[in-house]
């Protein structure tokens, strides 16, 4: 029985992630058209958006290759599964040992590498500019994602994500330097993989500071439609990420009930809520970057996770 | 009773020597080329499975002593595990590359330029792996370059081969000269060239410190250790690619075991300083190179490159593992050597394939440059397949082999605040930093690589009209593949066979993987980290598969064929996508200037001149300029110098040669 309620876990999980993406971009989208003094599409016009895509023709360039077509299920399902490995309501997920976090970075970047395989398969100017842009973003964002993921394992001995977050809600982390620095460079690293301002605008077309629409400019139809959730997916991976991290309250712990379980929902969905809101904000208050700019950006994140670290290293040295 | 690995392996050797000395007079026919490619495949698949044999049975070295070499020694060949494991890279590359060549041969318009050495080169890697002291293991050694420069002269009518050759020789002289000083020295006074003597008498600090120095230079130079890998991207392209594939999967890897063989073994216990070196050394090399890589466009040489930054991350490996073991920290230590040698292995199986990959398209186009290959998908779709696998496995992504390694040496370095040393506080955390950082980079660069030459449009007649290659080699490079996925999704397999290497170099291992609860692999403990490479890719396969499946069900399932969009401005010229120079400009702007001292020039001409503008753009290798380019001047201007001596009296000669005997007399009875 153990067995089948844990796999039940495993599933709702799955689809409570795939599930939630689009409404938690309907809400930073929703909101950050009111901050704008707009009206703003409904809350639900993310859902609305792929059921109209997946119901279009798929127009394709003469020379699209089986690469262009299998790309956004590969690039999706990578992303999916690194999302429903990243505890949300409950932590000790039946197979959340398959993959460490160290993995999850990979599996994005997995994801990564199709994507920009797929923006330059039909051999078109806009989809080179973009998986250039794409890959010189990643080559810096990646390792600052490694050494953030180095300063939490140095902290809780581990890289499982169930076990840092158990490692946080317990009471011997105190305020740590280190885990400050961790924050700030996991949002910095957050807001550039996700393509959000100052890094890269996800509402603009047509334009040459473009990244990631750049990249997806060539599909339509049901291909487009998986592309976008995979990217509403990998929002709400990095929002779960933070929140399993950095406020792990209200996860249910292992073998904890039905009712521990609901709290957890009920407080994950609050941060969701909560992350959604100041992302808005934030992007409302900010203005895009130039693109030679975010190796700056990307710089100084790679460098406050190495300084993480590094700290942890000389202060924590023949600990364990 | 257990077979005698060592006796199947050294008949085989022989074999394959035959096999070379014998094919030479008819080198010239077509029909000799299956022939010996054929069987250099059977030899090396036999001597290989009895390496693996020896390996997975655990069996006890055994030796063999042969009346060969120095007549008062005799040559000392031994099977033990660390041989073994290299064997196996060898023998298995060697295999798959011969049978990869039964077709790519047939290309071949000068076949008695390769086919007497190939099977010679495979022999001696296979030797130097074997040898078991000094003597036979530079004797080896010495024909693994003589050979393999031969091959890299084979197409010598153009004068950039000639260079890479000259080069090749050059270094290689270099590193042997490194070895042959750093026996001499672990020999010591009395010269016990065997390696059971030199293992039973370690020498004190300062020479263990000297011979590991030696080691660095030796076999670093032969793998292609930043600063003295300025040979491996020039040989590794000139050579035909079977060659290139065995150069770069291959002999890299002997010149790892060299130094394994050395640094773990030999040398007795090591010093903290030791891994200092190795891993800055690594850590350096692991990241120029790869940066170096993202600015080739010649296909094969963007491939050594890379080569140059996988021996980085392996030797990161081979550091960490002598730091752990300095401090006596067994456990982490044999974590770090089994990543280290996984790694080794790994890479020896997608950088085949990708070589073999690059031999294909060089086959069907004629083409190795970049920016005139494309859209070779559509052509080639198998070849295609094989090395788009081969690059994701290269670029460390699950769930593939690559990435099994380098998690393994993230977790290493993840242990590493138990050492108790200053230097490697800050230094193993940047080591790490610098890894992740070439983990990056490399998937640019290969994305780079297959997006230039296999996505797009054609850029050149030639890639227009390509042709899928033949089924030899699509086998070769199908086993490659699938070995990738399959050792990536059952890591725990090959980490158990390495274990009795681990424990022959650091002396433990790693905890048995394969009774692991779903085959995952777990370092150390299941609560600090695991992996499990099976699951991820069931996962993926069934989220890919269930997205796929509820589209086709619900979506709309039309399809028109329509001219690529491009914002709506339709372009019939391939010029205008994007090339493998553009691709790599924002990551040359951010590194660039650092790195290769890179700069770009825009050229405009005043309004009404009918001049075009210009865009220039300037890398320089700095390591060349400020390394080789003095060193070659000063030779240069110390030859021309003693040029005079060459037109002597004979009486000044004798009086030369006189005075040379004094000096050497007189500094031996101040020494003794």
């Amino acid at each position: 029985m153990g067995v089948i309620r844990d796999l039940s876990v495993q599933g709702l999980q799955m689809m409570l992630v795939l599930a939630l993406a689009p409404l938690l971009t309907g809400w930073v989208r929703r909101l950050k058209a009111r901050l704008l003094r707009r009206r703003g599409p409904p809350l639900l016009q993310p859902y609305r958006d792929l059921w109209r895509l997946m119901r279009k023709e798929v127009v394709l360039a003469h020379n699209a290759s089986w690469l262009f077509r299998v790309a956004p299920y590969l690039i999706f399902a990578a992303t999916w599964v690194a999302a429903a490995l990243i505890p949300t309501f409950a932590t000790g997920l039946l197979f959340s040992w398959s993959a460490d976090l160290i993995a999850i970075t990979a599996l994005l970047g997995s994801a990564r590498f199709f994507l920009a395989l797929a923006g330059m398969d039909v051999g078109t100017s806009f989809g080179g500019i973009g998986s250039s842009r794409e890959v010189m973003i990643a080559s810096l964002a990646e390792p600052a994602m490694i050494m953030i993921v180095f300063s939490l394992a140095l902290l809780a001995h581990s890289t499982q994500l169930s076990t840092v977050a158990g490692f946080m809600l317990s009471s011997n982390v105190g305020l740590r330097v280190t885990l400050a620095m961790a924050l700030v460079a996991l949002l910095m690293v957050a807001v550039a993989e996700n393509g959000r301002i100052p890094i890269d605008n996800p509402a603009t077309h047509l334009e040459l500071t473009m990244v990631h629409e750049a990249m997806v400019l060539e599909y339509s139809g049901r291909h487009l439609a998986v592309l976008e959730l995979a990217s509403f997916l990998k929002l709400l991976l990095y929002i779960s990420l933070i929140a399993c991290v950095f406020v792990p309250w209200g996860l249910a712990p292992v073998g904890s009930g039905l009712a521990a379980a609901g709290i957890g929902l009920v407080a994950y969905l609050g941060k969701l809520v909560v992350a959604g809101a100041m992302l808005a904000i934030f992007e409302t208050s900010m203005a895009k970057m130039r693109v030679f700019r975010a190796p700056q950006y990307l710089g100084a994140a790679l460098m406050l996770g190495l300084l993480g670290a590094l700290l942890l290293f000389v202060s924590r040295g023949g600990l364990r | 009773m257990p077979p005698a690995g060592t006796t199947t392996v050294l008949a085989c050797v022989a074999a394959l020597i035959a096999l070379g000395v014998g094919s030479a007079p008819f080198g010239r026919r077509q029909a000799t080329s299956p022939v010996v490619y054929g069987a250099s495949a059977i030899f090396c698949l036999v001597a290989g499975a009895a390496a693996l044999g020896a390996l997975l049975a655990r069996a006890a070295p055994d030796q063999a002593i042969l009346p060969l070499g120095l007549p008062w020694t005799g040559a000392r060949f031994r099977l033990d595990p660390l041989s073994a494991a290299f064997l196996i890279v060898i023998d298995l590359g060697g295999a798959l590359a011969s049978l990869y060549a039964v077709g790519y041969g047939a290309h071949e318009r000068e076949p008695q330029r390769i086919l007497p050495f190939f099977p010679v080169f495979l022999g001696a890697m296979n030797l130097v792996v074997l040898a078991a002291d000094a003597f036979s293991f530079l004797v080896a050694w010495e024909v693994m370059s003589v050979t393999s420069w031969a091959l890299v002269l084979a197409h010598h009518q153009d004068a950039e081969n000639r260079r890479a050759a000259h080069l090749y020789l050059v270094m290689a002289s270099f590193g042997a000269f490194c070895l042959l000083l750093g026996f001499g020295l672990l020999a010591g006074p009395g010269g016990g060239y065997a390696f059971d003597t030199m293992r039973a008498h370690p020498p004190g600090a300062l020479i263990a410190g000297l011979v590991l120095v030696l080691a660095v230079l030796g076999a670093g130079s032969k793998a292609g250790l930043v600063p003295l890998h300025a040979w491996l991207p020039l040989a590794h392209p000139a050579a035909p690619s079977h060659v290139s594939a065995l150069m770069s999967g291959v002999m890299t890897k002997v010149a790892i075991y060299a130094f394994v063989r050395i640094a773990f073994d030999l040398l007795g216990p090591p010093q903290d300083w030791w891994s200092v070196l190795v891993l800055v050394l690594g850590a350096a090399t692991a990241v120029m190179g790869v940066l170096y890589a993202l600015m080739q466009t010649d296909m094969k040489r963007l491939l050594a490159y890379s080569t140059v930054e996988n021996v980085g991350i392996i030797f990161i490996g081979l550091g960490l593992a002598l730091a752990f073991k300095a401090q006596g920290l067994v456990v982490p230590a044999a974590l770090a050597a089994t990543a280290a040698l996984f790694h080794a292995f790994n890479h020896s199986l997608f950088k085949s394939l990708l070589f073999m990959g690059a031999g294909a398209v060089l086959g069907a186009t004629g083409q190795r440059d970049l920016e005139r290959l494309g859209g070779l998908i559509g052509r080639m779709p198998q070849t295609a397949l094989v090395f788009l696998t081969g690059s994701v496995a290269i670029s460390a992504l699950p769930p593939l082999n690559g990435f099994a390694s380098e998690w393994l040496i993230f977790q290493g370095v993840l242990v590493s605040p138990q050492l108790a040393v200053t230097a490697l506080k800050f230094l193993v955390p940047a080591a790490g930093a610098m890894l992740a950082l070439a983990a990056a980079l490399t998937a640019a660069a290969m994305v780079r690589c297959f997006g230039t030459a296999f996505l797009g449009r054609p850029r050149s007649p030639q890639a227009a009209a390509a042709r899928e290659t033949d089924p030899w080699s699509l086998g070769a490079m199908f086993a490659l593949a699938a070995l990738c996925l399959v050792v990536g999704v059952l890591p725990g397999f090959v980490i158990d066979a390495l274990a009795p290497a681990a424990a022959l170099i650091v002396g433990g291992h790693m905890p048995d993987q394969v009774s692991q609860p779903w085959l995952s692999i777990v370092p150390i403990a299941e609560s600090r980290s695991s992996y499990n490479g099976l699951l991820v890719l069931v996962f993926i396969a069934a989220s890919a598969g269930l997205a796929a499946l509820a589209i086709h069900r619900y979506a709309s399932g039309k399809v028109r064929r329509a001219p690529a969009w491009d914002c709506g401005f339709p372009d019939p010229s391939p010029l205008t996508q994007y090339s493998a120079g553009s691709f790599a400009q924002p990551i040359r702007r951010v590194f660039g200037p650092a790195a290769f001292a890179a700069r770009e020039i825009v050229e405009m001409p005043p309004p009404g001149d009918m001049r075009p503008a210009r865009f220039i753009a300037v890398v320089r290798d700095r390591i060349w300029e400020t390394l080789y380019a003095p060193i070659d001047l000063v030779i240069g201007r110390i030859a021309d110098r003693l040029n005079r001596l060459q037109f002597l009296t004979i009486r000044l000669y004798l009086g030369l040669v006189f005075l040379a005997l004094v000096g050497l007399l007189l500094v031996l009875a101040i020494w003794v």
